[in-house]
């Protein structure tokens, strides 16, 4: 139970009043913004190229090992390419998934629910068929098949993720939207002669975002865990890019001789993912007014 | 009851009609010609082309050949493998219990572990044991469970020499596919060691199949048991002197359990897709690994089987689990 301050708080103070409550969504977001970090100045901290290989250190084990050198840090993979500088390029690779993912998924949903909240009736029943159809695949499977048809590569793959994760995003919007649409702001607006377009975009939708916020972050780390699935398949990022999940599937031949090869790119998506969860708890938390008042 | 099972059944016709639908789409979407990509790397004459054309019904309009797809299933024709030849529906069922077996080790793993985490942290809610367990269900539900098999077969099978690495048993065994059931066939078999070796085969893919279910259980398991322990029917029966086992034990866990199994429910479509992972890091002989070298082979009426079986056996299940949830909670029957 937490008292609430005296004075009227902004709505960003409230926010982060309840947000850095959590302890844990506060280390998740000080990993992220770490993450976002290492992505923007990658080209300054990685000590090699991602790409470049040294053909006298294949297979190097990391430097605290016997074998190592301090020249790579985390060691080198099979062609010889430092282990380090490729994780610190692949920070680059998970956020523009992450990012563009979402925002592709979020756009459509939100037009897809707004149309369908809003309007109601046979195209509100079409398009909720749509996504119930969707969502009856399991979402890897769907997102493989769509890579397969569009061709194995990056973009395919982010394209095929945010149709997969699409649908809850557009169910999220429908259900905020039918709440709101019959409230009394919403009918005074109508009446004061708002349009359609203004009435969806401008009145309702700025009050139904915070469950798409929360959504969002999810579907963030969602995006990042399968955009590495579909790499480690094969049918994701090609290399060399230094994919993070393109770097596990490399690696897997050699899993009984080099673990490093194997455990670092993997940590990092763990990393990643779970730093990202656990703002998305931290958001849930303080965004949801049910929870609040308890 | 009728009313309720008619009424969920009537909703799945659009779903279903839709999961045809797009796996339908799905052969005809691809770039190309789907005779040329029958025909392979060979190629084919002009003659041929026509004449398979013809025989395959893709001169029809798009229409009846859908129609005629839908009435193909209807009568278990789901198309033909170019890999092997034989009918998707027969690779598919042969391939199946595999699947079946794997999936149901993991979500049992995951229930009886799962379950009981979530419950005694709710129980001792801002305790030690509780911020550990939960902080592992979020480590386990973050997994990336390619990677979290690989770490496994290090550990266990590259440096403890505990496991297999692939496959559901040993070669030396042979014995008839009585069941599909490899833990059953190997103990029906009545060779000594069968049975260890097909548990020792699947005992790292259940855990790894297992670990995301596990912590979505567990931390569903946790909210659902801290409601009803806040309930006021609750605090009566502990008013009234009623140990605290009791009241946990058979008051609350009877109601918290409703969400959950809906949630283990939820966890089939899941565990469906992990094991596409699963099964390709442990060669394990399902049909998540048919899935996968059926793309790569490019054996597209495969995929397309495959496609629609496994969207069908995720809608069954929900199907299910919804009826299950009519059954023992009357207030969604009769809403």
């Amino acid at each position: 139970m937490t008292t609430k301050p005296a004075t009227t708080p902004g709505p960003l103070r409230e926010f982060w009043f309840y947000f850095s409550e959590n302890r844990g969504a506060v280390i998740g977001l000080c990993v992220f913004a770490l993450l976002v970090f290492t992505a923007v100045f990658a080209p300054v901290l990685a000590p090699h190229s991602p790409v470049h290989q040294y053909r006298d250190f294949f297979l190097t084990p990391p430097s605290w090992q016997e074998g190592g050198t301090s020249q790579f840090l985390l060691g080198t993979d099979a062609v010889g390419r430092d282990i380090l500088s490729r994780l610190i390029f692949g920070a680059q690779q998970s956020l523009i998934i992450g990012v563009v993912v979402v925002t592709i998924a979020l756009f459509g949903g939100i037009i897809l629910g707004l149309i369908s909240g809003f309007f109601g009736g046979w195209v509100d029943a079409v398009i909720m068929r749509v996504m119930d159809v969707i969502l009856a695949f399991p979402s890897l499977l769907l997102a493989l098949v769509m890579v397969a048809i569009l061709g194995p590569g990056l973009m395919n793959a982010m394209i095929a993720i945010a149709i997969v994760l699409q649908p809850h995003f557009a169910r999220l919007t429908r259900a905020a939207v039918m709440a709101e649409k019959n409230k009394e702001y919403v009918m005074a607006a109508r009446v004061s002669g708002a349009g359609k377009l203004r009435l969806m975009f401008k009145t309702i939708l700025p009050n139904c975002v915070a469950p798409l916020i929360v959504q969002g972050t999810l579907s963030f780390s969602n995006a990042v865990l399968d955009a590495a699935a579909l790499g480690f398949l094969g049918m994701g990022a090609q290399p060399p890019l230094p994919e993070w999940g393109t770097m596990l599937a490399e690696a897997r031949e050699f899993i009984l001789r080099a673990w490093w090869v194997v455990t670092f790119p993997g940590l990092a998506i763990l990393i990643t993912v779970l730093a990202i969860n656990l703002v998305g708890d931290g958001l849930r938390d303080a965004l949801d007014p049910k929870l609040k008042r308890s | 009851m009728i009313r309720f099972l008619v009424g969920k059944l009537a909703y799945l016709i659009p779903t279903f009609i839709g999961i045809t639908v797009v796996a339908f789409s799905f052969v005809r979407l691809l770039p190309g010609d789907p005779v040329l990509l029958m025909a392979g790397e060979r190629g084919i004459t002009p003659e041929r082309h026509a004449q398979l054309t013809a025989q395959l019904g893709y001169d029809r309009p798009v229409v009846v050949q859908y129609l005629d797809f839908v009435m193909g299933l209807f009568q278990g024709d789901f198309g033909t493998s170019l890999a092997t030849r034989r009918p998707v529906l027969g690779e598919f069922f042969a391939l199946f219990p595999a699947t079946v077996e794997l999936g149901l080790c993991a979500v049992i793993l995951a229930t009886i572990i799962g379950i009981p985490l979530g419950v005694f942290a709710a129980i001792k809610r801002g305790s030690v044991f509780d911020q550990v367990s939960m902080g592992a269900a979020l480590v386990g539900y973050s997994m990336p469970i390619f990677w979290w098999g690989l770490l496994l077969i290090i550990f266990f099978s590259g440096m403890l020499g505990w496991t297999p690495v692939s496959g559901r048993i040993d070669l030396l065994y042979f014995f008839p596919n009585g069941t599909g059931f490899m833990l059953i066939d190997s103990l029906m078999s009545g060779q000594s060691g069968a049975f260890t070796s097909a548990l020792r085969h699947l005992i790292l893919p259940s855990v790894v199949l297992a670990t995301i279910p596990m912590a979505v259980i567990a931390r569903q398991s946790r909210s659902a048991m801290l409601e009803v322990l806040s309930e006021d029917y609750v605090r009566t029966a502990r008013a009234k002197g009623m140990s605290p086992f009791r009241v946990v034990g058979i008051h609350a866990l009877r109601n918290a359990l409703i969400p959950v199994i809906t949630t283990i429910g939820l966890q089939i479509g899941v565990v469906m897709a992990g094991a596409i992972l699963t099964e390709t890091i442990f060669s394990w002989p399902g049909i998540g690994k048919w899935m996968i070298d059926s793309i790569s082979r490019r054996d597209y009426p495969s995929v397309q089987g495959g496609l629609l079986l496994m969207a069908g056996v995720v809608m069954i299940v929900n199907l299910l689990v919804d009826l299950l949830y009519g059954v023992i909670n009357p207030r969604i029957r009769h809403s």
